[in-house]
């Protein structure tokens, strides 16, 4: 019974890599990789490591995409600002 | 039977091949980036691919977790904890040096006027 | 090299070690075989120091020279963040309108963020007790910082994070491991040896000898460390502008 949430989990994992990949723009990556981070988070849980789980779902679905969106936001505004002043 | 047994077989080795494949898909992802952003998440992907598979090297079939606060030591197998520790700081820091690399991606942008791999090639030449 | 010819590489090379990944894979032990001699000697050395969490003692008893070499990584990310993103010459500060924020969300926000403090430091301190620990509660604590941003706006989550606070923390708890790691020399044992203090008694706060001390040094330097990150991220993203003065 296990086993099957385990094999779940596992292929969850490999579809939502698929997707965070295949994802050009970096906004929308960085929804994917929460979600990613989320996944992994249960499939460590399944596999019966509370700890890595609990430090995967702090790290993997909040910090890592937040820094992500931080960074698109900064370089979009940039490259705005840019054009404005060639202009 | 046969086919239960190819199903055990095939769960046998699962966990490992996900964790090649997710490494793999990382890889092809950071090589055909055109964006040194999408580059970072990209590398994101082929970490989670260790953990997937030092994870599941540690597992046992029938374990627990290996916290003994609410379960008495030697009642009940345990999965590996060595590399349950391995994974955990690796997550951490991991996620660190993530930020250093989203913080050069940021200087670049400025330096550059752009996060293209290919553009910024062109420019140096 | 042409897009093309750089694809040809990538699928010829990748395929490659496709082919040798797989071949490992099933050359590996059976996933969830019963044989982990590791782990069988680390459940027996943690429980012989009284330590309930299992990952708690590898990390910060029996590898805790490791862990000091990851600290090291962490903190030298952070500098590294820190030197990079800092204010250019050719920019100025242009602080942000404050804005209105909807009323559930603020309420939200602001119910969140003690609960999401708390539970942050509970984990790390009941880190050698129960699953958590100075890496994940570190983490859950500074983040749940950032609920203030959401609640109210950027500069009220500035006036209860003092960015230059978190940089001695940061530096501070990074020497307090050191520090740490030379008492057990000083009193006669090795760097970092877990020899300084009694075990107490199992699934206690006060088990495991040096470990709730690496623990909460760890749960610090996390918890400064990202708030330090995010504070220069967001200031990146928020208040840096390029051009000197508009």
């Amino acid at each position: 019974m296990a086993d099957a949430v385990v094999v779940v989990a596992l292929l969850a994992v490999a579809g939502l890599a698929t997707a965070a990949v295949a994802n050009r723009d970096p906004a929308r990556q960085a929804l994917v990789l929460a979600v990613l981070g989320t996944a992994l988070a249960v499939l460590f849980t399944v596999l019966q490591a509370p700890d890595v789980g609990l430090s995967q779902l702090a790290v993997g679905s909040a910090l890592t995409p937040l820094l992500i969106m931080l960074s698109v936001r900064k370089v979009r505004r940039r490259s705005a600002h840019g054009k404005d002043s060639k202009q | 039977m046969g086919s239960e047994s190819a199903v055990t077989a095939v769960t046998h080795v699962l966990p490992y091949l996900v964790a090649a494949y997710v490494f793999l898909v990382g890889c092809y992802g950071l090589a055909t980036s055109r964006n040194l952003i999408h580059a970072v998440g990209c590398l994101a992907v082929c970490q989670s691919a260790t953990y997937v598979l030092l994870l599941a090297v540690g597992y046992r079939d029938g374990g627990t977790a290996p916290v003994f606060s609410d379960i008495r030591p030697g009642s009940r197998p345990v999965v590996d904890p060595v590399v349950q520790a391995l994974t955990l700081t690796d997550v951490v820091v991991g996620a660190t040096v993530t930020a250093l690399l989203l913080a050069l991606t940021v200087q670049i942008a400025k330096r550059h006027g752009t996060v293209d791999p290919d553009e910024l090639r062109e420019l140096r030449g | 090299m042409n897009p093309r010819a750089r694809l040809w590489l990538v699928v010829l090379g990748g395929g490659g070690l496709a082919a040798l990944l797989v071949a490992a894979c099933l050359r590996l032990p059976a996933f969830g075989g019963p044989w982990h001699p590791y782990g069988d000697r680390a459940v027996r050395a943690a429980l012989a120091r009284h330590i309930a969490n299992t990952i708690a003692s590898v990390n910060f008893d029996q590898r805790a020279f490791d862990t000091m070499g990851e600290m090291t990584i962490l903190f030298a990310a952070v500098l590294g963040c820190v030197v990079l993103l800092r204010q250019a010459r050719d920019e100025h500060r242009d602080p942000p309108e404050p804005c209105e924020v909807a009323a559930p969300v603020r309420r939200y926000a602001l119910v969140v963020l003690p609960i999401a403090l708390v539970t942050g430091l509970y984990v790390i301190a009941h880190g050698q007790l129960s699953p958590g620990g100075g890496f994940q509660g570190g983490v859950v604590a500074a983040t749940a910082l950032h609920l203030m941003y959401l609640g109210a706006d950027y500069a009220a989550l500035e006036r209860i994070r003092p960015v230059e606070a978190f940089e001695i923390g940061d530096a501070l708890s990074a020497s307090a491991y050191l520090v740490l790691g030379f008492a057990g020399v000083l009193a006669g044992g090795a760097f970092l040896a877990n020899t300084l203090l009694p075990y107490g008694t199992f699934n206690t706060l006060s088990s495991g000898g040096t470990v709730p001390l690496l623990n909460a040094a760890i749960g610090m330097e996390v918890a400064s460390a990202v708030v330090v990150l995010l504070a220069r991220f967001l200031d990146q993203a928020v208040e840096i502008e390029e051009g000197s003065g508009s």
